[in-house]
């Protein structure tokens, strides 16, 4: 009776499987339904939040238009699905979402333990700390002692005990659950210390009464490669967010920029002719449009002008470059060549 | 002359009665009855008068007086105050308050959303007043608001089909409540009936089915409907997230609503049932006529408890990513022009909610009052 029943479970894990894997043309599924469907988070300052009309933006969200421009022409015919950090990545693989834009570490067990598919890093994150002026300190290797706001059940918070726990310090952690009540209990002086990724500090930093008075030091004490994912076993549709993801980056490195992505069709350089369609046939390789790149680079930008309006020095956030420059200028955005 | 007339004209016992002394009535005689009757107390009418008078005008400069209506940005907004967090700056809420009320539902069909509230409002009114002529009809145009908001909302039948995922803000936090609070009343009561019957398949089911769902937070349940339950259809197969999530608030509640009903049904002597019994009653008219209008009316604190914790646990649908008014809120505060208004926001969201909840609560109030017939059990 016992083997009847696992036979016949199994049998239906089976067939589940099967049609689980019948199901993997992503490309023409978005191009039917005419919409994109982006796993996006539920609000990150700069990456991806609503506008007072509802209209999502973001450093994430541009990315994610950028994929429709390459995929369906348009980078407006997308669709946010918001999922939190406990949701993600169950949306992605029960395919409520094509693809997932989602401030998101890269790590080995998401990579192979999840089973998704990682296409390149969009933005180079890192834990660092944020303290007053006031305090004079230059470091953090001055911060023995110090009391430091910390969200409870992330990678920060074992980070934080590593780090100072190896250099020999000592601090007194003050457990907290949101970015905003972190930014109250730092500004109210309940923590010396605030610490959290560096793109959460800025935005945490921005939104203090007086900005000027407080400093991001220089440590980071972590890697967060975030970048986007999607599931497995679809390889063209993976090969397409690579190349979209590659195409903003090589867009920038090689000088087209939105305003004079036109004039660069009749470059001389043979990688801007190929990257835009006008030699070559790499969009139909791809299965899209030979102009997929220029749509791209027209309708959103290349990838600083994606940095520069959402997260760039002169937003509110005003997170400079970093490793996050071209590697050209030292960064480590690097795309692989189109050719 | 007066006082010797006034002795002589009233025999022992009959005098009229005098006033009471002017230091125990009006303001004057609360005041010393209830501030400063003993010392302990004028110590803490002083402790208090001090707390209210330091909380109270601060608290209203800050929400009124300093407060800013019109900005485009925080900056802006902090500018026309003397000192950043002086004031509220309400511009935040203004600016995103259709967001905040309609969600991403398109623009030019939410006159259907407005329809959709003015109905919802007609029919409180009219399902809730006892004196109201056609109560019959009310009613039944009450049982029929569920599916014609539904058929408003989502459109089909002649108007322009709005997908689920356009529902945000209170409207969805309305539908997800009161979906909830509808649907679970008539389940919850075949359940509570069920766990009575004398019939043991019947008994056995709904007692398992109230156990387990009691015995489950909801949080988990809304998980199993958002993630699990993809798992168990077959892939491509989609069905609608906020259906799932809606079936999981409705059964939830509805396990609850059972237990209280209940409550009210063993709170009942046994005589109403053997009344019921010896008039030759059939099990159906017995509980129609006899049984559950006292068992209701009992159970009426209990129901409507269970209606606003329900009401207040839609918001948990923020946890599965689902934009109702507090994960919408939520995520317009990372708009980078406007961080930091955190204040402001849950502010205006326990208005709506406390608004809401606090009509309810009085509602109830009123309804015992008014069914009161004196019978304690």
């Amino acid at each position: 009776m016992k083997q009847k029943t696992t036979a016949i479970l199994s049998a239906a894990v089976l067939a589940l499987g099967v049609t689980g894997t019948a199901q993997a043309g992503t490309l023409e599924d978005v191009q039917s339904r005419g919409v994109l469907r982006c796993v996006v988070s539920t609000g990150v300052a700069g990456f991806a939040q609503p506008d007072a009309n509802g209209v999502w933006g973001g450093f994430d969200v541009d990315f994610c238009r950028a994929t429709a421009a390459a995929v369906l022409g348009d980078g407006g015919k997308i669709e946010a699905v918001t999922s939190t950090g406990k949701t993600r990545f169950t949306k992605l693989n029960a395919g409520e979402g094509d693809v997932l834009w989602r401030n998101t570490t890269i790590t080995f067990s998401r990579d192979v333990g999840v089973k998704l598919r990682f296409h390149g890093v969009n933005y180079y994150d890192g834990q660092g700390f944020m303290v007053k002026k006031s305090l004079g300190i230059n470091s953090a290797m001055d911060l023995d002692g110090a009391s430091v706001c910390i969200q409870t059940g992330t990678t920060t918070e074992l980070n934080l005990a590593d780090y100072f726990s190896s250099n020999g310090m000592k601090y007194e952690p003050v457990t907290i659950e949101t970015n905003d009540e972190a930014r109250q209990n730092y500004e109210s002086g309940r923590c010396d210390v605030y610490t959290t990724d560096a793109s959460g500090l800025a935005s945490t930093r921005s939104a203090l009464p007086d900005p000027d008075a407080h400093m991001v030091l220089p440590e980071i004490i972590s890697k967060e490669p975030l970048g986007p994912a999607t599931r497995q076993g679809d390889d063209l549709w993976s090969d397409i967010v690579t190349w979209v993801l590659n195409a903003t980056i090589t867009a920038e490195e090689l000088g087209v920029t939105s305003a004079n992505v036109d004039e660069m069709k009749g470059s001389n350089n043979p990688e801007v002719r190929r990257l835009l369609g006008v030699d070559g046939s790499q969009g139909q390789e791809l299965g899209l449009s030979n102009d997929w790149a220029y749509q791209i680079i027209k309708q959103i930008g290349n990838y600083g002008e994606i940095f520069e309006r959402n997260i760039g020095v002169n937003t509110p956030l005003g997170i400079a470059r970093g490793l996050n420059a071209q590697w050209t200028d030292g960064g480590l955005i690097y795309s692989p060549p189109f050719r | 002359m007066a006082q010797n007339q006034a002795k002589q004209a009233y025999s022992p016992g009959t005098h009229p009665d005098l006033p009471p002394p002017v230091r125990t009535t009006g303001v004057l005689g609360w005041v010393r009855k209830n501030l400063i009757s003993s010392p302990l107390n004028i110590v803490l009418t002083l402790a208090s008068i001090w707390l209210l008078w330091s909380i109270v005008p601060p608290a209203l400069n800050w929400v009124l007086a300093e407060a800013v209506w019109s900005a485009d940005t925080r900056k802006e907004c902090w500018a026309l105050m003397g000192a950043p967090r002086d004031g509220a700056c309400w511009a935040f809420i203004r600016g995103s308050f259709k967001l905040f009320v309609y969600g991403w539902y398109p623009e030019p069909e939410r006159w259907r959303v407005n329809l959709t509230f003015l109905l919802f409002a007609i029919t409180i009114f009219g399902a809730l007043r006892e004196n109201i002529p056609g109560k019959k009809y009310w009613l039944m145009f009450a049982t029929a608001f569920p599916f014609i908001a539904a058929w408003l909302l989502l459109g089909g039948f002649g108007l322009t089909p709005v997908g689920t995922q356009k529902l945000g803000g209170i409207l969805l936090t309305l539908v997800v409540a009161v979906t909830g609070i509808a649907f679970s009343l008539p389940i919850g009561l075949a359940l509570a009936l069920g766990r009575r019957s004398k019939l043991p398949a019947l008994r056995a089911v709904c007692v398992i089915f109230i156990e387990f769902i009691r015995g489950v937070p909801l949080i988990t349940l809304l998980f199993v409907a958002s993630t699990m339950l993809t798992y168990f259809l077959p892939p491509g197969s989609t069905f609608d997230l906020l259906m799932r999530v809606l079936i999981m608030v409705t059964l939830f509640a509805s396990a609850y609503i059972a237990e209280v009903v209940r409550g009210g049904l063993q709170g009942l002597p046994s005589g109403q049932y053997e009344a019921a019994d010896s008039l030759g009653l059939t099990y159906w008219k017995a509980h129609r006529l006899i049984i559950l209008p006292q068992a209701l009316k009992i159970s009426i604190p209990g129901i409507v408890n269970t209606f606003i914790g329900s009401f207040k646990d839609s918001v948990l649908v923020l946890i599965i990513g689902m934009m109702d008014i507090l994960g919408l809120g939520r995520a317009r505060l990372n708009d980078p022009e406007w961080l930091g208004l955190a204040p402001e926001l849950y502010i205006f969201i326990s208005l709506f909610f406390f608004i809401s909840c606090f009509g309810m609560a009085r509602y109830s109030l009123s309804l015992e009052k008014k069914l009161q017939t004196g019978h304690k059990y």
